[in-house]
């Protein structure tokens, strides 16, 4: 639990979703979320409950469960949630914590005034989608 | 001075005989005596859990005791509603009372407001909780201070300035009540919001506030009569309640700082990053460095305050193994406030923020205000009684003929379920053996990751658009599904419609007529 009391700042500065964010912006965006934190089992994202919000993974790891079968491990830096809110639709799995989880979080209705103030989050999160995309194209074929 | 500090010990050792819990064995030791503390002792007792109940305090209040720096709340009651004051509907209209069972005991708050305002003032509150104090008979010992905390096999050691307490469970209802900085290179010599002087004393002063929360809006407010330029400054946009259409933002009563500032009436609000702050023999230097556009500046002030909230005194906890976040301001919580650490540690009033829960629309609960926190406070306190003193709150059966109606009055009255939204929820389960009981309310987080048989929860929620409605979660074989149901204009949820809808909801459940 050390690591929970670091600067947020430093943390966020690492983190490939935010690096191309100044000093004053990352403050700014520490700001803006909330910090979380879920023990080992608990669920965040919860399949077909709306109202979601955007959570970036700080320290720890979760699994992507859907009907109950773990489809991938998301750790620290990747982000959940998006899909859902970009969408407008429940989220179509669980997200849960497989070990001490602490995130960052957005409410669902913030995501897109914050995105459309830092349009080089939204590129990274863009690429990191296409990433995933081609990952799903790739593991179909 | 000398004749001061000798004369202390000897009164407080003449009071010592006569102060309730002294140091000793107990069941649950409960620390505060702010509204937190008060209600979750209050309920224990209601659930027949013996306990200590101690405080650092000379007497009820807890952080009423000293603000609002302006001395008044930000939380309302409404001495005129549609309900008697002494009825349990009547609470949703009462932000600021505890909770009792006793007719002569609930609702106290508005008989003592004097009508200048919805909000009532410091001292009104102040009293309002040693009113509550009185009238219940809360035994607490006031001047207790708790000063440490070790194991000692399956107890827990309280030392305290009287001696040392064990018991199975310890409550903490310490408030957000340490004064908290952020690591701003020169903010560690800024004077802190509690440190505000008085209002007069920043006549005629350039006043630089760090925090653009409701601390900072406050601070603002009270010094537009007196202060010549004021400059609220944090890294993120201010966000405002009537634009969030919640409870988060900037409260309007807070708002005239932010019209003067649209209006260039001389108060400016920045969004910049305060880059380091310096002391000089006349006054203040901040440098900032802008987060969304605009420029880097840096500013000459007379006074600078840090409006940057407050953190929970956990004192040694952490050493004790109990986890926190939000750099170390807050213990990590299960659903019912326990320590996901460190079991047998529970935490009553604000710093049950801690568990945010579902957070739905990211609107968050109210646990940090007395509103939220008298229901959570009365909640862990059958927790406690039912987990571990086998002291089981009542079950009432629910007729199936009433299950509709029942759960659509809860949702469009249930002052729990209005006050903790998308938080806690009226329970009822279905069984072939017991039929359909009212299991009471319960954490919505909770019900939603439980295991357990066929059950229904209803909640109230808070839409992006800002719009309430009623949620009902229905557990079947194992699994829980959300089902949200229209609003209303005039937030009514009785109507025939959302009766037709719960009924095909609830189809299928035992015991309920399809």
């Amino acid at each position: 639990m050390n690591d929970s009391n670091r600067d947020i700042v430093d943390t966020l500065a690492g983190l490939t979703l935010f690096g191309d964010l100044s000093r004053p912006q990352l403050e700014a965006v520490a700001h803006t979320f909330d910090e979380e934190w879920f023990g080992e089992g608990q669920r965040i994202l919860r399949q077909g409950f709306t109202g979601t919000g955007f959570y970036v993974i700080l320290e720890g790891e979760a699994a992507v469960r859907i009907d109950g079968v773990d489809r991938a491990t998301l750790g620290k830096g990747d982000f959940f949630g998006d899909i859902s809110i970009l969408l407008g639709e429940p989220p179509v799995a669980d997200v849960v914590a497989l070990r001490p989880l602490r995130c960052l979080v957005l409410g669902g209705p913030d995501t897109e005034p914050f995105l459309n103030s830092y349009p080089r989050v939204m590129y990274r999160m863009l690429q990191a989608v296409a990433r995933r995309l081609r990952n799903a194209n790739q593991w179909r074929s | 001075m000398a004749e001061l500090k000798r004369a202390k010990p000897v009164a407080s050792a003449n009071r010592s005989d006569e102060r309730p819990h002294p140091p000793g064995d107990y069941d649950v030791v409960v620390v505060g005596s702010g509204p937190g503390g008060l209600q979750a002792g209050y309920c224990l007792s209601s659930f027949g859990v013996a306990h200590a109940h101690i405080s650092a305090d000379p007497g009820p209040g807890g952080m009423f005791r000293r603000f609002p720096i302006f001395q008044r709340l930000l939380s309302w009651t409404r001495p005129y509603a549609p309900y008697e004051r002494t009825t349990r509907y009547y609470e949703s209209y009462d932000w600021n009372s505890l909770l009792a069972e006793e007719q002569e005991n609930r609702s106290l708050m508005p008989g003592i407001m004097d009508g200048i305002s919805e909000f009532p003032s410091r001292p009104e509150m102040e009293r309002n909780l040693t009113l509550f104090a009185e009238k219940t008979g809360r035994a607490v010992r006031y001047d207790c201070r708790w000063t440490g905390t070790r194991r000692d096999g399956e107890r827990f050691v309280l030392e305290t300035t009287d001696g040392e307490y064990r018991a199975r469970q310890v409550v903490f209802a310490v408030g957000m009540a340490d004064p908290w900085k952020p690591p701003t290179p020169g903010i560690d010599i800024v004077p802190h919001y509690a440190e505000t002087l008085p209002a007069a004393e920043y006549a005629g002063k350039r006043v630089f506030l760090v925090g653009k929360q409701n601390s900072g809006f406050e601070l603002a407010e009270g010094l537009l009569p007196w202060a010549q330029q004021i400059i609220l400054c944090s890294p993120r946009d201010a966000k405002l309640s009537v634009v969030t259409r919640s409870l988060v933002g900037i409260r309007a009563r807070y708002l005239q700082p932010y019209e003067d500032h649209a209006l260039g009436g001389g108060i400016y609000i920045l969004n910049a990053a305060i880059e380091r702050i310096e002391k000089h023999a006349d006054g203040w230097r901040v440098f900032t460095r802008a987060t969304l556009g605009g420029a880097d500046l840096t500013l000459d002030v007379d006074v600078v305050i840090a409006a940057t909230g407050w953190g929970s005194p956990l004192g040694d906890l952490a050493e004790l193994g109990v986890a926190t976040f939000n750099q170390g301001k807050l213990p990590v919580l299960t659903p019912f406030w326990e320590s996901a650490s460190v079991p047998g540690i529970y935490f009553a009033g604000t710093v049950g923020q801690a568990m945010a829960g579902l957070k739905k629309h990211g609107v968050p609960s109210n646990s940090g205000a007395v509103q939220g926190a008298r229901y959570n406070a009365r909640v862990l306190a059958a927790h406690i009684a039912r987990e571990h003193y086998n002291r089981m709150p009542p079950r009432p059966p629910v007729a199936a003929k009433d299950v509709v109606s029942y759960l659509l009055s809860e949702a469009t009255h249930g002052p729990e379920l209005w006050h903790q939204r998308s938080y806690l929820t009226r329970v009822l389960s279905f069984s072939q053996e017991e039929g359909i009981r009212d299991e009471g309310i319960l954490p919505l987080a909770w019900f939603v990751d439980a295991p357990g048989g066929e059950a229904v929860a209803m909640t109230l929620e808070h839409t992006a658009e800002g719009e309430i409605r009623p949620a009902v979660y229905v557990r079947r074989e194992g699994k829980v599904e959300e089902h949200v149901m229209p609003s209303d204009p005039l937030l009514d949820f009785e109507s025939a419609e959302h009766r037709k809808q719960l009924r095909s909801l609830l189809s299928g459940l035992p015991g309920v007529r399809g």
